[in-house]
């Protein structure tokens, strides 16, 4: 088989030692010392709690930290646990660190995660982010349970965040692929969900490992794959998301993951969205948005300044990817004041629609598309800012409901500009 | 002496004639080559202008920004231009193999010549078609980085890098055709040590308050500023 090459000779002995599995619960790592340890104890109580007949393994997939990660995940012990809760497990609880071949990288994690689940045949496979503090203890059952117990084959996680937080995955990622797909998917790329033993081993033999952009990006490819494979999808609301202090957004290489593997989808899977209309709501446990309303400290004027530059220098790239009026549309945008900005969503929807056809036809180098989309972005998220300055939690809700609801409209341009050969 | 004249005459028309019909046969197959050569080479550039189609030689050449040099030279576009090339230098052999069997003193030489330049007229093609490609891709690659890191002068960035691939390129084609080899390096090896003098001046004396910043923004409140930028994207 394809994982027996995949994976190292010690971790496949280790894993032919745990024997089949109900659940596996997947952690991929890379220098996470600093938050890993609340997040392993509330893997351990989550399992002790809700699952301790079923059997279970914990998969450490490591991009080889330096800061004594996987030696905190192999030395956290569950007799802690069970001391404090006074719930034993009846299975043995096994938890496996390894390091996996090749330079860090989220994809290759979650590949070895992926391998491991379909050697074990685990029924359910979940995986969480190292970076998740604000983890709680029913996290874990709250994604296993539609998987384990309704036979739901991608569980997919919804957040309570501050409402100027994942401005990308509100104004780009959930519009666009809901647009796209017809699936309403809150969390297309998604750090912590769970997955299916089939859809697992479905995954792990796909094409999208063999290139990096598949790698960087394959929590989009998966929730594509669901989506185009007919698997049964659902959503759960879990808790507060909060992204960790060290790591300040590298947005190009953000862009890169999401928005770069959102378009490479498209080439392959345009017999199943072309003709789609419209969206679907996904069933969802729990709320299907929450939205806190902390004020966020924006440099205003430094978002508009990198607009503005952006589109001015960009000019000769942008005039090989968007339309004439897109771009005179924008120049005209750029000279506004704060007071007045506003990148409408309309012309937004225009400009990413025509990025993606511009990726399609490979009009350039496909990453410089990408990179040359973050300025736009940037205007976008000023705009998705100045609206919801003063906006309470239902306001910012029908703020993204009205994009999705336009990018919906724009689709039938989509199409248009994607079989323009010009 | 009239008859002297006419047997003079007579004597120089058959020697022409006898010359003619001597020469007749050759200039018969030197014509028959270049029609056979004129059929091979069209051949020829139907061939590559359909590899070229195949092969999307035009949105190479898009992206190298030899279609807008083209474009403003009003020339044809770059896959015409190509095969058309391969057409002509395919029937210029041809029609010089055919002079080739007139047996001309002198003339063989430089048809050996001719086809012995030949390769290094392709190999400085190919070095111009990748330094254009090269230029053009780094000099994006270069604005989109600058861009998107707030650098101020992306476009003189850009440019600087574009230009300087670009005489790279230049400077390797001049040495495979021989064409003032000398020269050449020495104007580029002046060339780019001046730009990176005046790089360097510009940077230590003229922007030493930027650098100043520059280095202070990246040492000492990178993280601080960040945070207060960027909106949170995922």
């Amino acid at each position: 088989m394809a994982e027996e090459t995949l994976l190292a000779d010690d971790f496949l002995r280790q894993l032919i030692n745990v024997g089949e599995v109900d659940i596996l619960v997947g952690l991929p790592t890379h220098n996470n010392a600093g938050t890993i340890e609340p997040v392993i104890r509330a893997i351990q109580a989550g399992i002790l709690k809700c699952f301790p007949r079923e059997r279970t393994v914990i998969i450490n997939a490591d991009g080889g930290s330096r800061d004594g990660t996987t030696e905190l995940v192999t030395r956290a012990s569950i007799d802690d646990m069970w001391n404090a809760s006074k719930v034993y497990a009846l299975r043995t609880l096994h938890s496996i660190s390894t390091q996996y071949a090749g330079t860090p990288e989220p994809g290759l994690a979650l590949r070895t995660i992926f391998a491991a689940a379909d050697l074990l045949r685990a029924r359910a496979c979940v995986v969480l982010s190292p970076e998740s503090t604000t983890i709680e203890t029913d996290w874990l059952q709250r994604l296993v349970r539609p998987v384990y117990d309704d036979n739901f084959d991608l569980v997919s996680p919804i957040y309570r965040r501050q409402k100027f937080e994942g401005v990308l995955m509100r104004n780009l990622l959930y519009p666009m692929t809901r647009a796209i797909y017809g699936c309403r998917v809150r969390e297309p790329y998604a750090s912590e969900f769970a997955i299916s033993g089939r859809l697992a081993t479905d995954f792990l033999n796909r094409e999208i490992w063999n290139d990096e952009l598949g790698r960087d990006g394959a929590e989009i490819f998966l929730t594509v794959a669901a989506i185009t494979g007919q698997y049964r999808i659902c959503q759960t609301f879990l808790g507060t998301k909060v992204q960790p202090p060290r790591s300040a957004p590298d947005l190009v290489a953000a862009m890169r993951h999401t928005v770069g593997a959102l378009f490479s989808s498209l080439d392959g899977n345009f017999s199943f969205w072309s003709p789609i209309t419209g969206s679907q709501p996904v069933p969802t446990l729990g709320a299907d948005s929450e939205v806190t309303v902390e004020p966020a400290r924006v440099n205003r004027k430094r978002l508009r300044e990198m607009f503005a530059t952006g589109v001015a220098e960009l000019e000769p790239v942008f005039q090989s990817i968007l339309s004439a009026s897109t771009l005179s549309e924008l120049q005209r945008i750029a000279q506004l004041e704060i007071d007045e900005f506003n990148y409408p969503a309309e012309l937004w929807a225009r400009t990413v629609f025509e990025f993606a056809a511009a990726y399609h036809r490979s009009v350039m180098n496909r990453d410089h598309i990408v990179q040359a989309l973050v300025p736009l972005y940037r205007g976008r998220s000023l705009t998705f800012l100045l609206e919801n300055r003063e906006a309470n939690a239902e306001d910012v809700e029908r703020s993204v409901e009205s994009l999705c609801g336009e990018f919906e409209r724009m689709k039938p341009y989509l199409l248009e500009v994607w079989a323009d050969r010009k | 002496m009239r008859e002297i004249i006419v047997a003079e005459l007579t004597k120089a028309v058959t020697e022409l004639t006898q010359e003619f019909a001597h020469y007749l046969p050759r200039l018969v197959v030197m014509l028959i080559i270049a029609l056979i050569g004129w059929i091979i080479a069209y051949v020829f550039k139907a061939l590559a202008r359909s590899i070229l189609r195949l092969t999307r030689f035009s949105k190479l050449s898009e992206n190298a920004g030899a279609t807008r040099l083209l474009n403003q030279a009003a020339l044809p576009s770059s896959t015409e231009l190509v095969s058309r090339f391969v057409f002509w230098v395919a029937w210029v052999g041809f029609v010089l193999l055919g002079v080739s069997v007139l047996g001309i003193a002198g003339l063989q030489e430089y048809i050996s010549r001719f086809f012995l330049f030949l390769p290094r007229v392709f190999v400085a093609l190919v070095i111009l078609f990748f330094g254009l490609l090269a230029a053009s891709f780094f000099s994006r690659a270069a604005l989109l980085a600058a861009v998107n890191a707030n650098f101020r002068s992306s476009r003189l960035l850009s440019i600087s890098v574009r230009i300087i691939i670009s005489i790279f390129a230049l400077s390797m084609v001049f040495e495979v055709l021989g064409v003032a080899e000398q020269t050449m390096l020495i104007a580029f090896g002046t060339a780019f040590g001046a730009i990176m003098l005046a790089l360097a001046i510009a940077f230590g004396l003229g922007g030493k308050d930027l650098a100043r910043v520059f280095l202070e923004k990246r040492l000492i409140s990178s993280k601080k500023e960040e945070k207060e930028d960027e909106l949170s994207p995922l």
